[in-house]
């Protein structure tokens, strides 16, 4: 097998090709056997994501172009694939009991988490703007029908044809501006347009107006503000599982994506980009921290909060080097640890059978499940970037970047729009301690979850131990960028 | 014995009972038993060891002792380093001598949840050695910012009728200042590639960027100290929080605040500190004026001691910033008598309120009668908060304004006026909680202070009194440091300098100087 894919010079596509015919595979036996429950389906995947997992982590991480030029394999995609795998294994393993408790019995779920999976992996992949929309638009259009998934429900119904629509939109604008940044350098190739930029008058301006529009698609799919407006409807009306994916994996993977063909095939673009990715980044942590204070419920409210977290990312993404980009990826792991086990609580908790959705409902929980309650506190407390927790960290090195860099201003608001966020995340833990109960939730104890929880919490409580060997494979990672 | 890592034990050791505590099962009555005292002898145990610490440390040496240094993120260049000197030797000691007397006087005021807070009250004691022990900018961040996930706690979970407001405020207040500090820290590192705080006090940074960063350090201590006018936080913390919240809060927490200023603001931003001691200096005479006229219509007694604690603090921050040797040197006195004394009120008060369940001093009156213990250590805490001579308070505020006198006339004049406002509003609450008409019935009824009570108040009268009469072994430890940080203030600012500044005196005169510096090159 190995000797064929290298005859072909496909083998650092291998866990792509391992992961698509697991995926098709899995879908047929879910079609064809009834006897076959979801259960059975979801775990399979996780060992085939598991394996695609150790596959990636096996392959030669030293860059290599594949494909025509369409895929390219280094360090970074081989550390970005490797977290998305994971994640993705996860977002599966907190999933299924809540999946059951929620008869959500379509073992189309799992499947179409692996095709989102594949899709990620192509884009962090990309080398060429064909293989970059391939591979958006099989992560995207998995997402959709997730969102979805609970077809009888009007709000779960809703936001799939939100996010369907709204996406579309943003995923023409990504091909329109394909077309245009094609027409202006003769080439679809990120090593073509580079060459091709590096000929043309500085800041070229046809080239630009293709790249604003490129640009506007994939801040569509970081919910960067003003590109933001569906993610509080979507992650509310999607089944908490699905929301949990949506927080915590494809932002990555549009994140990676954007890290490099901002520092790859337009970089001569900085001025412009910097600029735009400066507005982005303001506005999504300001809107991320004042549009979070209304809110009741605690899907959207984490929706804001995701908004507001995307900003912080992206101060590492436009300060870059591989210091930068380091900060921004390490920045997103812990984002992605805390994120899986904040969702991992919430599943795990339940009023009157149905699904926790206010943050009202959380009252006096500190008196009827305590441990779970100061795991929630601890998540919320690490969140806000209170020291020693894990989510200080992420926030320390960021704000490092940018003061280095001279992002000042930028910092500034960033560290005064953390504090305006601090005060939802007060208002979970004050809900949670302050309060007395009126109604007690019941909680479900789950075992494949309840080791992530306890894995997650580990890390976030251990990580002040040795910050640093995590943040040095970011910035290994990240330096083949550059 | 030198390579001994006894700060480390004893800013984790706290942590370690912690853990223990948390691992305690049984019935609720038992766990809560086995809490109190587990957290008791974990403290008293702490208390020991920085004792010996204390005994340890040798008076001459002006610099940082016991010092450890552990790679923490070495391609950073950012270390777990600890040490201490003879400023933060006694805030280290004011924390663990508060602490068990803190658990001490919880011991049956708090009936709900005591597992969880004698686990808060721990993890708060290693937060607050570890914020006066850290040598190095990261990691005094790190427990410095912690400090506010327990306090937190401790004022929502066991605070009264208005805790959550009090708790938010206490917290975003806090945060807000703090963070600016992380970019000045940030800053810091990205001018000088360093965040050891002995190396960067040797070498300070450029004077146009001094300004920003001593404004961003000062937006944080000044919230934590707390100044005028950002101290709105404090009445409502103190007032919602529980007894042994407040006493931490006034005794321990507020001195964060002085620390910084000395240990960072002074040293690190010697222009901008002189620039803006004008302005911090008129700050502190606002705030002991206005707040000790604040304090005077109080009804609420814990209110009042906590407007009086920012006067007090007022006194601190006008002696540092006078940025002579006494002026310093009072400021940090008046800190550690403060938080003798301020915590020992806030006892006092809890001793009351404990019993009739209400702060308000028209509900008390008379009890001198029924309470003659309890009104003799009031007696000698409140005396001591008057800054009588004899008392601790007295040797506080007369250095501190012996050194604003050295520097401006009219403030020390000022603020010696809030001492005479001082005895006003402290003889006044005197007054009508402790003689004034006997017309509470309950209050009358009051039980004088049983033994327990004796144990907590008791060593803290004695400390009054004893530091009062004797402070030697304070000042034989305090002086050195501060004469050297002052030392080190000074020439800090001839380094910024250019070179025909320092023509005063018998430095050499413009032209020599050149020559001099020609020759070097």
């Amino acid at each position: 097998m190995t000797t064929i894919l290298s005859d072909l010079g496909i083998e650092s596509v291998l866990p792509e090709i391992v992961l698509a015919c697991g995926a098709m595979f899995l879908l047929v036996v879910g079609a064809v056997s009834r006897s076959v429950i979801t259960n059975t389906v979801s775990y399979a995947a996780v060992l085939l994501l598991l394996l695609t997992f150790f596959l990636t982590v096996s392959l030669d991480w030293s860059t290599a172009v594949t494909m025509n030029g369409f895929f390219v394999m280094d360090r970074f995609a081989g550390v970005v694939k490797s977290l998305i795998l994971l994640a993705m294994a996860v977002v599966l393993l907190l999933s299924t009991g809540y999946m059951k408790r929620e008869r959500i019995t379509a073992h189309e779920y799992p499947v179409l988490l692996l095709l989102a999976a594949l899709g990620m992996m192509i884009m962090v992949s990309a080398n060429d703007l064909m293989s970059l929309y391939i591979g958006l638009e099989l992560q995207s259009l998995s997402l959709y029908v997730l969102a979805a998934i609970r077809r009888n429900s009007l709000k779960s119904a809703e936001a799939g044809i939100k996010y369907f629509i709204l996406g579309a939109l943003s995923s023409g604008m990504v091909l329109f501006g394909s077309s245009i940044i094609y027409g202006f350098s003769g080439t679809t190739n990120f090593a073509g347009i580079a060459q091709a930029l590096a000929y043309l008058p500085q800041v070229h301006l046809g080239v630009s107006l293709g790249f604003v529009f490129l640009l506007a698609g994939l801040a569509f799919k970081i919910s960067a503000v003003p590109f933001h407006m569906w993610t509080p409807d979507v992650y509310e009306g999607a089944p908490m599982s699905v929301t949990a994916l949506f927080a915590i994996v494809p932002k990555l993977a549009a994140a990676a994506l954007l890290m490099r063909i901002f520092y790859e095939p337009f970089a001569e673009l900085e001025p412009v980009w910097g600029q735009i990715m400066w507005g982005l980044a303001a506005a999504s942590m300001i809107v991320g921290a004042l549009a979070g204070l209304g809110q009741t419920n605690i899907k959207r409210l984490l929706a804001y909060s995701s908004i507001g977290n995307m900003g912080y990312a992206m101060i590492g993404l436009i300060a870059g080097g591989a210091d930068g980009a380091g900060a921004t990826l390490y920045y997103f792991i812990i984002y992605m640890v805390m994120t899986a086990a904040t969702f991992g609580v919430l599943m795990s908790l339940r009023r009157d059978g149905t699904a926790l959705e206010e943050i009202e409902h959380m009252e006096g929980l500190s008196k009827t499940h305590p441990v779970t309650a100061y795991v929630m506190a601890a998540l919320m407390f690490s969140m806000s970037g209170i020291p020693p927790l894990a989510g200080f960290f992420g926030k320390l090195f960021i704000f490092q970047t940018a003061i280095e860099s001279g992002l000042i201003v930028l910092a500034v608001l960033g560290v005064v729009s953390s504090v305006v966020a601090a005060y939802y995340y007060l208002r979970i833990i004050k809900v949670m301690f302050f309060d007395d109960a009126v109604e007690s939730l019941e909680h479900e104890p789950n075992v494949p979850r309840d080791a992530v929880i306890l894995v997650s919490m580990a890390a976030v409580l251990g990580l002040v131990i040795m910050p640093e060997p995590l943040l040095n494979v970011a910035r290994a990672a990240s330096s083949v960028l550059f | 014995m030198l390579d001994f890592p006894l700060l480390s034990l004893l800013t984790f050791l706290p942590l370690v009972g912690a853990v223990f505590i948390l691992s305690i099962r049984g019935t609720e009555q038992n766990v809560a038993q086995n809490a109190r005292y587990t957290a008791l002898y974990t403290s008293v145990f702490v208390f020991a060891i920085s004792l010996y610490l204390y005994l340890k440390f040798d008076p001459l040496d002006p610099g940082f002792q016991f010092i450890e240094k552990i790679e923490w993120l070495p391609t950073l260049n950012i270390s777990y380093s600890m040490g201490l000197d003879g400023i933060s030797l006694f805030f280290v000691l004011l924390s663990t001598f508060l602490t068990p007397l803190c658990i001490l006087a919880s011991w049956k005021a708090v009936q709900t949840r005591v597992k969880e807070y004698m686990v808060a009250f721990l993890v708060l004691e290693t937060l607050m050695i570890g914020t006066f022990c850290a040598l190095d900018l990261v990691l005094f961040y790190v427990f410095f910012e912690a400090v506010l996930i327990p306090m937190f706690l401790i004022i929502g979970i066991w605070g009264g009728p208005r805790k959550i407001y009090a708790s938010y405020k206490f917290f975003l207040y806090t945060l807000l200042g703090s963070v600016l500090m992380l970019l000045a820290m940030l800053m810091i590192y990205a001018e000088g590639g360093s965040t050891d705080i002995p190396t960067l006090m040797q070498n300070p940074l450029a004077a146009n960027l001094q300004y920003w960063l001593f404004l961003a350090f000062f937006a944080s201590f000044a919230v934590k100290m707390p100044m005028w006018p950002v101290h709105t936080w404090l009445p409502d913390a103190h007032v919602e929080a529980p007894t042994a919240g407040s006493v931490i809060l006034a005794g321990v927490l507020l001195k964060m605040g002085g620390y910084g200023f000395l240990r960072f603001s002074l040293p690190m931003f010697p222009e901008a500190s002189e620039y803006f001691a004008p302005f911090v200096m008129s700050l502190s005479v606002i705030a002991i004026i206005y707040t000790s006229l604040v304090a005077l219509v109080q009804e609420d007694m814990k209110k009042l001691i906590a407007y009086s604690s920012v006067a007090h603090m007022g006194f601190v921050t006008l002696g540092i910033f006078s940025m002579t040797v006494e002026g310093i040197h009072g400021g940090v006195f008046q800190m550690i008598s403060h938080g003798i004394i301020s915590a020992a009120l806030f006892l006092c008060v809890g001793v009351v309120y404990d019993r009739l369940h209400t702060r308000e001093m028209g509900r008390y009156g008379g009890i001198v009668k029924n309470m003659p213990k309890y009104a003799t250590v009031f007696m000698i805490f409140m005396l001591g908060s008057v800054g009588l001579p004899g008392t601790s308070g007295f040797i506080g505020e007369f250095l501190s304004l012996l050194g604003a006198y050295k520097v401006n006339i009219l403030m020390s004049l000022l603020a010696a006026t809030g001492m005479v406002l001082g005895a006003a509003y402290m003889l006044l609450l005197y007054r009508r909680v402790v003689f004034g008409p006997a017309d509470n019935k309950d209050a009358t009824e009051m039980k004088d202070l049983e033994p327990r009570e004796v144990l907590i108040l008791a060593p803290l009268a004695v400390l009054v009194i004893l530091i009062g009469v004797y402070p030697a072994p304070l000042s034989a430890r305090i002086e050195p440091s501060v004469k050297r940080l002052v030392t080190l203030y000074e020439d800090n600012l001839m380094k910024g300098r250019p070179t025909s500044y320092v023509e005063h005196g018998d430095a050499p005169s413009l032209q020599t100087a050149h020559l001099v510096k020609g020759a070097q090159n």
